[in-house]
């Protein structure tokens, strides 16, 4: 008797030696409070609730929970720091401020992306090459405009708008943070910020940040909680402008509750991204395309390519080569560098997974999942791939936000153009073609605000991001993404 | 079912050299709504006569219903595909066949202002400047992608770009007061993006809009593009605001509750909500390539370059 063993099972012949990244050089304190006005501040609720590490359940830190009393506060002291200091400072001081904040982020770097691994269950190979590299390249690319403002919109005189309240998801945690901060205060304005209640340390950590460099108080305050103390930021009068990343039923509510107020508001929301692969793709690539769009983040990205559409005459090729791929994945220990797939970041969200993948096969599809092993505690979700989805399945036409792929097949180009776009969604799409003509037709026809031809899953600080439809309305990033902070005379 | 303002008006025209001719009587324009390129009465048999500051009657305008709207906007979805589509220089050369023909009807655009309450200087003024807007967007049609668009020098080994796409449908409830510059100064933007649009005429100065839609049906505008309908912004609005098909909403005016209700109705489907208020429609201010702006998406394109001479040789 012998036993067979996968071959494309990296690790079950021999085990992979763990490579865990150090903790040990991390600082982090037992309790937060909120950053308001340039100090740490006990909520007045007197509440805290835990932050845990999805990859083993344990406790990391308690972090306070704000009621509408701190919210006020922190609005308020957003306010004064606005009309008092930030809005009558020379731009390329408030520049200068930026650009130190980016340097402080890139020495604290390898810091930061242990800890966004530790709290948010994304592998460390992401944190670190991706979300800490961007997050110090976003405050060093809008640094450099706060006193360029002039030339962004031809004939329009720009002025910052007063107190942006900002809500950001845990899928990037501090990555979303730089989004939101660093374009407000290069345009003038002052923030209060309100992270995701299960990954809220990276922000704290960049709280004390922002606290050593010196920024003066009030201009940046950062809020932690739940959907109430967001509700209260976007309620609060003396907001100016909310921008929100989230989920497109949140995004919904928002945009109703300021209605009738002066609110400005930009809306970052969920997506179903279409990634197309046409017979003439490389087809290697095109698998590495797939892979990196859909288990990127455990899948947990608004932008993943969670909707795969192969052209029929490729489609037995792409599929075994696919699943083979997906065999060599390791899923487990965000802390090990060789880790591809990290832990969910919550319960809930598994929750959630775990029903969409029971939608999936009661609707039909036919459900495929390595056999890798993933661990007892923590959150886990082995990467999951349907064949013979249809159109009407639950799983193509809500966002999961989880590793969970839907494939359909198409026979022309016209099909798969009118099946990509037949949703309410509109954020991103891919598509893989040798064929340039091609790419060009698909991307100028694809009804998404961005499109990855022969790549995906690429963000840029350079480089505008955000939705058509229900994915939202605004830009963040790059030039347009200026727009959302400035009034224009 | 025809109310004639003045039925027992008959003319005795003059010729030049002093001649009665014999009595005729004039013939009088029912006013109907365009959709889909076609000139239908409101589906619901409706109407409603709008009257003058001297109190005299408009006519029978239509009173459009939801079911129109809903008409209209699967006309201007089925539009939309050809019309984004269509080159910026030719959408140039139809805004601009568009002025061409309005120059050609002056005097009817200015007659009917008359008849709504402009004084013939008014009257004279709005139209010429309602041709001169027509003119100003149609040379945007193919610069303003250029204003707004941008090469993003990312770090990573790839070209991208951003450029500007409409939006989609656009619901438009058009100026109360100035019935002719406000319609154009809403339409005109809009389409020259690209956009396909659905306009509900201001209510009590409805003529110019109606008479606004043969213009663009003899202008080569495809159609569905623009769709115009009459009515009453107070049983329509909600409708505008909360269909799902629609991707944009411009509201003109300043009625609080409205722009609330609209606010609201476009969270169903995340529509962009955009409150034209207190905009002086003759001024020079109310035109701009931001206006085109407004109803555009961005869209940035990533793909990889390849590292030719990678070996530091360069070509």
């Amino acid at each position: 008797m012998t036993k067979t063993i996968n071959p494309l099972a990296f690790n079950a012949a021999f085990k992979y030696a763990p490579a865990p990244e150090s903790k040990t050089h991390i600082q982090l304190k037992p309790r937060y409070d909120l950053f308001i006005n340039g100090k740490f501040t006990a909520p007045s609720s007197g509440k805290h609730f835990d932050s845990i590490n999805p990859a083993n359940e344990l406790k990391i830190a308690e972090i306070a929970e704000a009621n509408e009393k701190d919210v006020d506060m922190a609005v308020k002291a957003a306010k004064t720091a606005y009309e008092k200091v930030w809005s009558k400072m020379a731009p390329k001081e408030r520049g200068k401020y930026l650009f130190r904040i980016a340097r402080m982020i890139q020495e604290q770097a390898r810091e930061l992306a242990v800890i966004e691994s530790l709290d948010g269950g994304k592998p460390i190979r992401e944190s670190r090459d991706i979300d800490i590299p961007l997050v110090a390249a976003h405050f060093f690319y809008y640094a450099g405009w706060a006193d360029k403002l002039d030339y962004a919109y031809p004939n329009k005189k720009p002025v910052s708008l007063g107190v942006a309240g900002q809500i950001i998801p845990w899928n990037f945690p501090l990555l979303m943070a730089a989004w939101k901060i660093a374009p407000a205060l290069a345009c003038g304005n002052t923030v209060v910020l309100k992270p995701a209640e299960t990954t809220s340390l990276t922000a704290l950590k960049l709280a004390e940040i922002i606290q050593e460099s010196g920024l003066p108080e009030g201009v940046v305050n950062i809020v932690t909680g739940f959907g109430n103390t967001g509700a209260a930021i976007v309620n609060h009068p003396g907001i100016n402008k909310i921008a929100f990343t989230g989920s497109t039923d949140v995004g919904k509510i928002i945009q109703k509750s300021i209605a009738g107020t002066n609110k400005k508001c930009t809306l970052e929301l969920g997506g179903k991204a279409a990634n197309i692969i046409f017979e003439d793709a490389p087809i290697d690539q095109a698998v590495e395309g797939i892979i990196n769009g859909i288990y990127f983040n455990q899948g947990h990205v608004c932008c993943a390519g969670s909707r795969l559409f192969v052209q029929e005459s490729v489609y037995d090729m792409v599929i075994r080569i696919l699943k083979d791929r997906m065999e060599t994945l390791i899923v487990g220990d965000p802390m090990d560098k060789n880790t591809d797939i990290g832990a969910i970041n919550s319960k809930n969200q598994l929750d959630t997974i775990r029903k969409y993948i029971k939608y999936g096969k009661e609707d039909g599809a036919e459900m495929f999942q390595p056999s890798c092993e993933v661990p007892n505690k923590g959150f886990w979700c082995r990467p999951t791939l349907f064949m013979n989805a249809s159109q009407s399945h639950r799983i193509v036409q809500e966002e999961i936000f989880g590793p969970v792929l839907a494939v359909q097949t198409f026979r022309t180009v016209d099909e798969v153009i009118e099946k990509a776009n037949n949703t309410p969604f509109g954020l991103s799409a891919g598509v893989w073609t040798d064929k340039g003509s091609k790419i060009f037709n698909l991307t100028s026809k694809l009804r998404a605000g961005v499109i990855w031809a022969n790549t995906y899953n690429k963000f840029d600080p350079t480089s505008p991001f955000g939705g058509y439809k229900e994915s939202g309305f605004g830009r963040e990033g790059g030039l347009h993404g200026l727009g959302a902070y400035l009034n224009f005379n | 079912m025809k109310t004639i303002t003045k039925a027992t008006e008959v003319v005795i025209a003059s010729s030049q050299n002093g001649e009665e001719k014999p009595n005729r009587l004039k013939v009088i324009k029912t006013y109907k709504i365009y959709v889909g390129g076609k000139f239908p009465r409101t589906e619901s048999g409706r109407y409603y006569t709008p009257k003058n500051s001297e109190g005299h009657s408009l006519g029978n305008i239509c009173l459009c219903s939801r079911k129109d709207f809903r008409d209209a906007v699967v006309a201007a979805r089925s539009a939309f595909a050809g019309w984004s589509g269509t080159a910026p220089f030719t959408r140039s050369q139809i805004l601009y066949r568009m002025a061409e023909m309005l120059e050609g009807r002056k005097a009817q655009f200015i007659e009917e202002l008359q008849r709504q309450g402009s004084s013939l200087k008014e009257a004279n003024y709005e139209v010429e400047i309602s041709i001169d807007r027509l003119i100003y967007y149609a040379g945007w049609c193919d610069k303003y992608q250029q204003i707004f668009s941008s090469v993003n020098p990312v770090a990573s080994s790839h070209f991208n770009f951003s450029v500007c796409e409409p939006t989609g449908v656009v619901s438009i409830l058009a100026p109360e007061e100035n019935s002719l510059i406000g319609l154009v100064s809403v339409i005109a933007p809009a389409i020259a993006g690209g956009n396909t649009c659905v306009v509900l005429a201001s209510e009590n100065k409805p003529l110019c809009a109606v008479t606004f839609a043969e213009v663009l049906n003899t202008s080569d505008v495809p159609g569905g593009v623009v769709n115009i309908l009459t009515g009453k912004k107070s049983e329509l609005h909600e409708q505008f605001s909360s269909h799902m098909d629609v991707n944009a909403i411009v509201y003109c005016g300043i009625e609080e509750e409205v722009i609330k209700s609209i606010q609201i109705k476009s969270a169903n489907n995340v529509k962009r909500a955009l409150i034209r208020k207190n905009i002086n429609w003759l001024n020079d201010s109310a035109q701009s390539p931001y206006f085109i702006l407004d109803t555009q998406e961005v869209k940035t394109t990533w793909h990889p370059v390849e590292n030719i001479g990678g070996g530091g040789g360069g070509y």
